[in-house]
């Protein structure tokens, strides 16, 4: 089977333009290793993820691998091709959006704007128009189609984006941050439709960088965190999260326990780790489960019904991805949003 | 992935970047007003100040010509030359660059789509000179005025598509440059004047530099046939369309090899893009 992307040790060293030269700082590195061996496999058909704090390189990643940029070291192919050697044939099967780019020419309608781009790529117009009406009316913006793309919003703009990505028909997709400046309702939509197009074409693949923990966790079938041009952990979402050796976590609140009760619990099969605290008010005990898995929870349940406790909320909490973020990178994605 | 031939996706490049400056140009009504008026009104300046000066009414001719050749000459310099700078600047140029397609193709896109733009203003300057100021053309040998002007505008684009590669990389300092070069052009190619008086004074590297700007010969030429007066071109206008042609395939070779070598270099040095 061939991967759709590979990464072999890439990395990349920019040159730093520092604006004035500081004479006296002249220790001051003048290059900045944004990527830093980074080798990964994607086969065909996985939607993809990278995430990473600002600065990470994922850019610089995905501009490796769309051409627009030489990698300093290692190399990268796109389905078997070379991204520097045979520029030409990866440029052909691939697109890329980016989240807030600004493209497009202001006086032309956003239909015309597809077109054109779908020009580029050979595609015949009238199937271009036929795909540019299809895509519109999906992300819901037909209403938007013979407007001047000046005069969009950038949500609206960055839909039209989105549609650009898609009219080619790529074997291999690039998403820089798809969903930046979307509201909730429409990244909802542009999440649902890339995970629709993968479904019904399954030899496609999607890569995609993104801020939003959430949506990297219900998008991705494999996603690899970087942080300082290093790839420091690459799996699935749920191996991820086991990353943290943490099990699931359920939360039960329950009246009519004594200490008795609890210590039967904790005895119960498949528990790992059970703590208790006591809300004297309400005469409740709140539990803390630490499961094997999940099929313990049936006979913790058992035990608690059977000791004549009765059950008033049950709660589970798996670990999050921002958990996993913050074990592997030593600080919170979303302080980087803060910023 | 999309299976297309190379030379059919070259032309629907060429054609779907030539259609913002086109229907652009109908979107823009102001557009006429500064793109057609305006320079008439300075032609006209041009013939008011010939006639005062009791210059043969050949000349009058000579400048409405050049007036013509002018409007492709802004539109090189102004539209052409920093165009790919702008692209970047707008995000565009990744996006060309990252297509199947070519920059050349893209390159000559614009340049089509400038061509008709110019035209119109052409087409106006000339109409003006034949009702307004009674120039009188002579049409005996129009298929070689055609293939003259057809000529100019591929050596003239090449020009501007060579200048637009080199620009890539330098920006603004590089327009800079081009503007100042920009009044002396109208000098250098005898737009207002013939350009065989200006060969007979200035020095030979003068003289050089002026046939390299393919506005020269090609207007020269279509004076000479368009024009026939007491005043001579520079050479018959058969060497001077073999000259053109020349200067046609040095500068479409030169941008095609630029362009190449300015992509690769951006690659290596990470500018096709500004970062923000
Ligand atoms: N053209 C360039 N010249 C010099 N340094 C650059 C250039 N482009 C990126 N960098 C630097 O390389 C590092 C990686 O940048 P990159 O854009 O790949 O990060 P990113 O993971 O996409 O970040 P973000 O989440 O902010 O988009 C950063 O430190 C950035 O400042
Ligand atoms: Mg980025």
């Amino acid at each position: 089977m061939t991967l759709a992307i590979k990464t072999d040790h890439v990395g990349r060293i920019y040159k730093k333009k520092s604006p004035k030269r500081k004479a006296a700082s002249g220790a001051e590195p003048r290059t900045l290793t944004a990527l830093d061996g980074v080798t990964l496999e994607v086969p065909k058909g996985e939607l993809f993820g990278l995430l990473g704090p600002n600065g990470a390189g994922k850019t610089t990643l995905i501009k490796i691998l769309t051409t627009l940029l030489t990698p300093s070291t290692g190399h990268a192919e796109v389905e078997g091709f070379d991204v520097v050697r045979n520029a030409k044939q990866v440029r052909e099967r691939i697109n890329m959006v980016s989240g807030g780019e600004t493209s497009g020419y202001g006086l032309l309608t956003v239909r015309e704007n597809l077109w054109m781009f779908a020009q580029f790529y050979g595609i015949p117009t009238k199937e271009a128009y036929r795909r540019a009406d299809a895509l519109l009316e999906t992300l819901e913006l037909s209403h938007m189609r013979d407007t001047r793309v000046s005069g969009l919003s950038t949500g609206e703009r960055q839909r039209m984006n989105f549609c650009r990505g898609f009219i080619t028909e790529p074997n291999v997709l690039f998403l820089d941050e798809p969903t930046l400046g979307l509201d909730v309702n429409i990244a909802r939509i542009t999440r649902s439709f890339t995970r629709r197009w993968l479904r019904e074409h399954p030899d496609r693949t999607v890569l995609l960088t993104t801020h939003y923990m959430a949506e990297a966790d219900e998008l991705c079938d494999r996603i690899a965190i970087i942080d300082h041009g290093r790839v420091i952990a690459c799996d699935t979402p749920v191996n991820l999260k086991r990353l943290l050796q943490r099990q699931p976590i359920f939360e039960i609140t329950a009246g009519g326990l004594d200490a008795t009760n609890i210590a039967e619990m904790r005895g119960t099969r498949g528990v790992i780790q059970l703590t208790e605290s006591f809300e004297p008010a309400a005469g409740h005990h709140i539990l803390n489960f630490i499961l094997e898995d999940e099929s313990a929870l049936p006979a913790v349940v058992g035990v608690l019904a059977g000791t004549g406790g009765h059950l008033v909320t049950l709660g589970k909490h798996e670990p999050t991805l921002e958990d996993v973020f913050v074990k592997l990178v030593g600080r919170s994605l979303k302080e980087d949003i803060a910023e | 992935m999309t299976h297309v031939s190379p030379v059919a996706l070259f032309f629907r490049t060429v054609r779907a970047r030539a259609a913002p400056r086109i229907w652009g140009m109908k979107r823009e009504p102001s557009w006429i007003f500064l793109e057609v008026m305006v320079p008439i009104v300075s032609t006209t300046a041009f013939v008011y100040l010939y006639r005062s000066l009791h210059a043969p009414e050949a000349y009058i001719g000579f400048v409405i010509l050049g007036a013509v050749i002018s409007a492709y000459w802004l539109n090189v310099v102004w539209a052409m030359a920093m165009q790919l700078h702008w692209e970047k600047k707008e995000g565009m140029l990744q996006l060309y660059v990252l297509s199947p397609t070519s920059l050349m193709a893209v390159l000559v896109g614009m340049s089509y789509g400038g061509i008709i733009m110019a035209s119109s203003r052409a087409v106006v300057t000339l109409a003006a000179g034949i009702w307004l100021f009674d120039v009188k053309l002579s049409t005996n040998e129009l298929p070689m005025v055609f293939l003259i002007f057809g000529v100019t505008l591929v050596a003239l684009y090449g020009l501007g598509m060579t200048l637009s590669s080199l620009f890539l990389p330098w920006g603004r300092e590089a327009w800079h440059l081009a503007l100042a070069f920009h009044e002396p052009a109208f000098f250098l190619t005898g737009m207002n004047f013939p350009l065989s008086k200006l060969f007979s004074t200035v020095p030979g590297i003068i003289s050089f530099v002026s046939a390299m700007i393919p506005v020269s010969f090609g207007l020269d030429a279509m004076r000479q046939l368009l024009l026939p007066s007491k005043i001579p071109g520079v050479f018959a206008p058969s060497t001077e369309l073999l000259a053109l042609a020349g200067l046609a395939v040095l500068f479409l070779v030169t941008a095609y090899v630029a362009l190449q070598r300015m992509e690769y270099k951006a690659r290596v040095e990470a500018s096709l893009t500004l970062r923000g």
